[in-house]
Parts: C-alpha cells; structure tokens; sequence
C-alpha cells in the first residue's frame, strides 16, 4: 500500500459517497453541495493524474461557476423541496435494474480496454512540472486552435440564448 | 503507484450513479446535476487514459467538455426558469404540454 493507494481509495469512497448523498438527499440545496464536493475530489484526483492545469478549471468552471450557478437558480425558484408527487410504482426497481446492466457493461468494456493498455499511471517528473502546462498551451493554439475558435462561438451563443430565454417580451401581458 | 484499472471503474460506478439520478429523480435540477456527474465521469475516465499514454490530447477534450457543459447548464438552467413562470412548478411529471 502506498501512499497514493491510500490517498486514492480514502477519496474514491468520499467521491462515491456525495454522488450517493446528491442522488438520495430530498433537499436540493444539498444535492447542489454534495455535487460540489464530488467535483473537488474529481479534482483531487486529476492532480494525483498528473493534470493540475484541469484540476484548476475543474474547481474554477464546475465547483465555482456552474454550481453558483445551480444554487442561485434553486434558491431563486424557492424549491428546495418539492411537494411529493404520485411515483410510478415500477419506477424505482427498473431503474435500479437498468442502472445495474450499465454499470457491469460499462466496467467490462473499459476494462477490457484498459488491459489492452496494462500499464500504470506514473505521472513522472516531467509531467508535473511547468513544462507540461506550457506544452498544453502550446498545443491547444497551435493543433487544437479551431476547436478552441469554436468553442468560444459555443459559449456565446449559450450567452445570448440564455439571455433571450429569460428576457420579458416587451408589452408582453404577464 | 494507482493502476488505471482503479480509475476506470470509480469513473464507470459515479456514471451509474448519475445515470440513476436521471431515471429516479422528479426535479429538473437534480437531474441536471446528475447529468453534470455523468461528464464529470467521463472526463475522469479520459484523464486516467491519456496521463497512462502520456499525451496531452485528453487533457485538451477534457477542457473542452469543461466548457461545453458551462454552456449546457446555462442554456438549461435559462428553460427551467422559463418553464417555472409559465406553469408555477418545475416538477418533469407536469411537463407534459407542448404549449405552455
């Protein structure tokens, strides 16, 4: 057992834990926190990978924007809880089937992909270091420019949709 | 040193858990949180393979899904208010009209 073993299995149980509490928690003011507690430990992890340039976007964009984003939208709506409707009785029991079948699928097939690869991950000296953030840059403008040009159109049209979404007609009879 | 093997199975058992919330839960929002674990998931999954190849490749998709799900949760966060002024309610079951 080494320390990164440890470190990983203490987090993977944390990470599965507030996944479970999001899913199971009535209120969904702690769903939201739970959620934000599985980001920063996905963000842990990708630090122990080796990838402290997205670690840093992880907590910024997904614990930071997205999920302020989700709090001020639940608390703006004033539903944290909702009144208790009638469930479909087959419901539950089907999902969980559903959700068994793609888990056990979705382990096989990585895998089986994974052994293919039978190797370790061994963030080495080099990966670590300012190095690889400067490689990364240089990569994303140079091999990956049109993607990143289009990505930005991406979020500007989320902007302007979701400002036309949520603007009053004007005249409009509310 | 953790095997990736680890890696791929944590990533494939928090996409269960966000396939779950999907088909379980009755408020939208949770439901979007759900499908916001499910990227996160697959962007673990991604991570894990490209730091075994040692290529910056995934890393650089990863940052990109980052921010195509910014985009998505604004967007859909945009619908679910507009859906709660039209019909005072954002439970899916009553969502069931084409024309508000």
């Amino acid at each position: 057992m080494t320390i990164d073993l440890i470190l990983f299995l203490i987090l993977a149980l944390i990470s599965v834990a507030a996944a479970l509490g999001m899913l199971l928690s009535r209120n969904t003011v702690y769903s939201a926190l739970f959620l934000v507690l599985n980001f920063v430990t996905v963000a842990v992890f990708y630090l122990l990978l080796g990838a402290p340039f997205i670690a840093m976007a992880q907590i910024t964009v997904y614990a930071g924007a997205i999920m302020v984003l989700f709090l001020f939208v639940i608390m703006l709506l004033g539903t944290e809880v909702l009144p208790p409707g009638k469930a479909l009785p087959w419901q539950k029991p089907v999902a969980g089937v559903l959700a068994a079948v793609l888990a056990i699928e979705s382990i096989y097939l990585l895998l089986v992909r994974a052994r293919s690869v039978a190797e370790v991950t061994t963030p080495d000296a080099a990966i670590n270091s300012m190095d690889s953030l400067r490689e990364m840059g240089m990569m994303l403008f140079n091999r990956y420019l049109l993607p990143f040009e289009v990505t930005s159109i991406l979020l500007l049209v989320a902007m302007v949709g979701a400002i036309v979404l949520t603007k009053k007609e004007k005249g409009a009879q509310k | 040193m953790v095997p990736v093997n680890y890696y791929i199975v944590l990533s494939a058992i928090l996409f269960t858990i966000g396939a779950m919330g999907v088909l379980v839960r009755r408020n939208p929002l949770v439901i979007f949180m759900s499908v916001e674990l499910m990227l996160n998931a697959a962007n673990l999954a991604i991570v894990a393979f490209s730091s075994v190849y040692k290529s910056f490749s995934g890393q650089i998709f990863v940052f990109f899904v980052i921010a195509v799900a910014a985009a998505e949760v604004a967007v859909g966060l945009a619908l679910i208010v507009e859906i709660f002024r039209t019909k005072h309610s954002i439970n899916v079951d009553e969502m069931n009209s084409l024309k508000g």
